[in-house]
């Protein structure tokens, strides 16, 4: 099969000469889902905070409004995703199964830097084309760590990070109220205010707060760690329409897309000689 | 003068906003100087995407063996990903060798991948150091690649203003604290006209003995002119 020649592992990218074909006759290119996000992480006395906000978009909709956007990649490893939805989900699987057999033949607890490595080598060969914009923290041997990485893969270690549309937002907040050495209490509230903020000051960011708290030997996923968007009415016994609500005026069937017809030529047919 | 359409087109959040799309740049100003037994190595701590400051205390100055570092000026991500390279071979070559890497070892590697890639990389480096046989050593790789060897070497968006400084006060023979005085004042008078660079002043003194850090805070800068 085509498509599975020269893809020897990772990215496949078939859908991108679809999508050229699709824009050559003419046909809308469907468009990928980005996240407009606000995802930040904080270090504290024992350890790291990691938060982000809850909505997915897709233009200017919103696809979901509670989805998970900090993501597994191991026990004491995870990693907040901006960009390309599916690119974030993606790359952060792949890394947490790399580094799942790393444990599997090494027999230790998985480091950030080792998570950290793994992802900008492989952003970098991407070239920037993956867009995942990472927020990657964890607690290992040598303690707590906190990096931010580039789609195009380069990195920075930093005590407190921002990413995402309503990073700024988001950086306002820790810019104005940031400590060394915080406690879990002051910096879970933080984390919550500097995701508050770009819930409600950026266009691309909504719904809930989520929290994840790594300490050494425990790690915590504080899902819907505030619901400030819950929905304030739902009428009791829900809608219905019987059928016939909206009455049909008129209607007419039509073929949406004509394939073109395979001609057979066995004159100028490569594939069908024989000899 | 307001059209009823840019009332309706309300939003667009994330893809307006370059953060995902557009490259990590270290606008930036480093430099490098050597003196009698070793090397000074300057640089700001700004990194920007577009308009954002991205990092503001970042590290510029790094390390590619025990006494070799480099100044990273250009895209972040390509002279992350080459100081990772240099990194990595230069440990491997100091197994073979059994003694501390040359400094022009490394500078050639650095040249190497610099050249070689030059179609696909944004990438200034500076790379100074000090090895047994020569001492202190600077060398600068500029965009296309090529290798030069420079008593003193300035680079990145905000060496342009300092030019002139650097020519009027760089002398021959310079002790290890002059050189750092002349570092710290170049350094600080490009932060200060220079958009792209700023924040700290980080300093690595490279010599037989050691490496030695310093970092010179936003608000301690040497003060030049009457402000």
């Amino acid at each position: 099969m085509s498509q599975f020649n020269g893809a020897d592992g990772g990215f496949q990218f078939d859908l991108l000469e679809r999508n050229e074909r699709l824009k050559e006759k003419g046909y809308q290119v469907p468009v990928a889902r980005k996240t407009g996000t606000t995802i930040v992480g904080l270090v504290f006395r024992d350890g790291v905070v990691l938060g982000a906000d809850t909505r997915a978009t897709s233009d200017t909709t919103v696809f979901d409004k509670n989805c998970e956007k900090i993501h597994y990649i191991a026990p004491n490893i995870y990693c907040c995703g901006a960009g390309t939805a599916a690119d974030t989900e993606n790359t952060t699987a792949l890394v947490s199964s790399q580094l799942e057999l790393h444990r599997l033949n090494s027999g230790r607890e998985s480091r950030v830097t080792t998570a950290l490595t793994l992802l900008k080598r492989m952003l970098f060969r991407y070239q920037g084309y993956v867009s995942a914009a990472l927020v990657l923290g964890g607690v290992d041997f040598y303690g707590p760590h906190l990096y931010t990485v580039y789609p195009h893969g380069s990195t920075d270690r930093l005590p407190f990070v921002t990413m995402g549309s309503g990073s700024l937002a988001a950086m306002s907040v820790f810019e104005s109220k940031y400590m060394d050495d915080m406690s879990r209490e002051e910096a879970e509230k933080l984390v919550y205010e500097a995701i508050s903020a770009g819930i409600y000051n950026d266009l691309g960011s909504g719904g809930n707060v989520d929290l994840c708290v790594i300490t050494r030997g425990q790690t915590e996923y504080l899902r819907g760690y505030a619901k400030e968007n819950e929905r304030k009415f739902r009428k009791p016994q829900g809608y219905s329409f019987p059928i016939g609500t909206t009455s049909i005026l008129s209607s007419r069937f039509e073929r949406s897309f004509v394939p073109t017809p395979f001609v057979s030529d066995p004159e100028n047919s490569s594939t069908m000689a024989v000899d | 003068m307001w059209k009823e359409e840019q009332y309706a087109g309300v939003s667009i959040p994330n893809d307006c906003l370059p953060f995902t799309t557009e490259q990590h740049m270290l606008g930036t100003t480093i430099m490098a100087v050597e003196f009698d037994g070793g090397v000074v190595l300057g640089a700001d701590s700004r990194t920007t995407t577009g308009a954002y400051i991205a990092n503001r205390v970042s590290d510029k100055i790094t390390p590619l063996s025990e006494r070799i570092y480099c100044c990273r000026s250009g895209s972040a991500a390509d002279t992350q990903a080459i100081a990772d390279y240099v990194r990595y071979y230069l440990s491997i070559h100091q197994l073979d060798l059994d003694d501390l890497p040359c400094v022009k070892t490394a500078a050639s590697i650095c040249r190497e991948l610099c050249y070689s890639n030059k179609d696909r990389l944004l990438a200034g480096i500076i790379c100074a150091g000090w090895d047994p046989l020569y001492g202190g050593q600077v060398y600068t790789i500029p965009l296309g690649g090529t290798m030069i060897r420079q008593p003193y070497s300035i680079g990145g968006s905000g060496s342009t203003y300092i030019y002139g400084f650097c020519d009027a006060h760089f002398q021959k023979g310079m002790s290890r604290e002059q050189c750092i005085d002349f570092t710290k004042k170049a350094v600080a008078l490009a932060m200060a006209r220079d958009g792209s660079s700023g924040g700290v002043i980080r300093l690595v003194v490279i010599e037989k003995q050691g490496v030695w850090r310093e970092m010179i805070a936003g608000n301690q800068l040497p003060v030049i002119s009457a402000e």
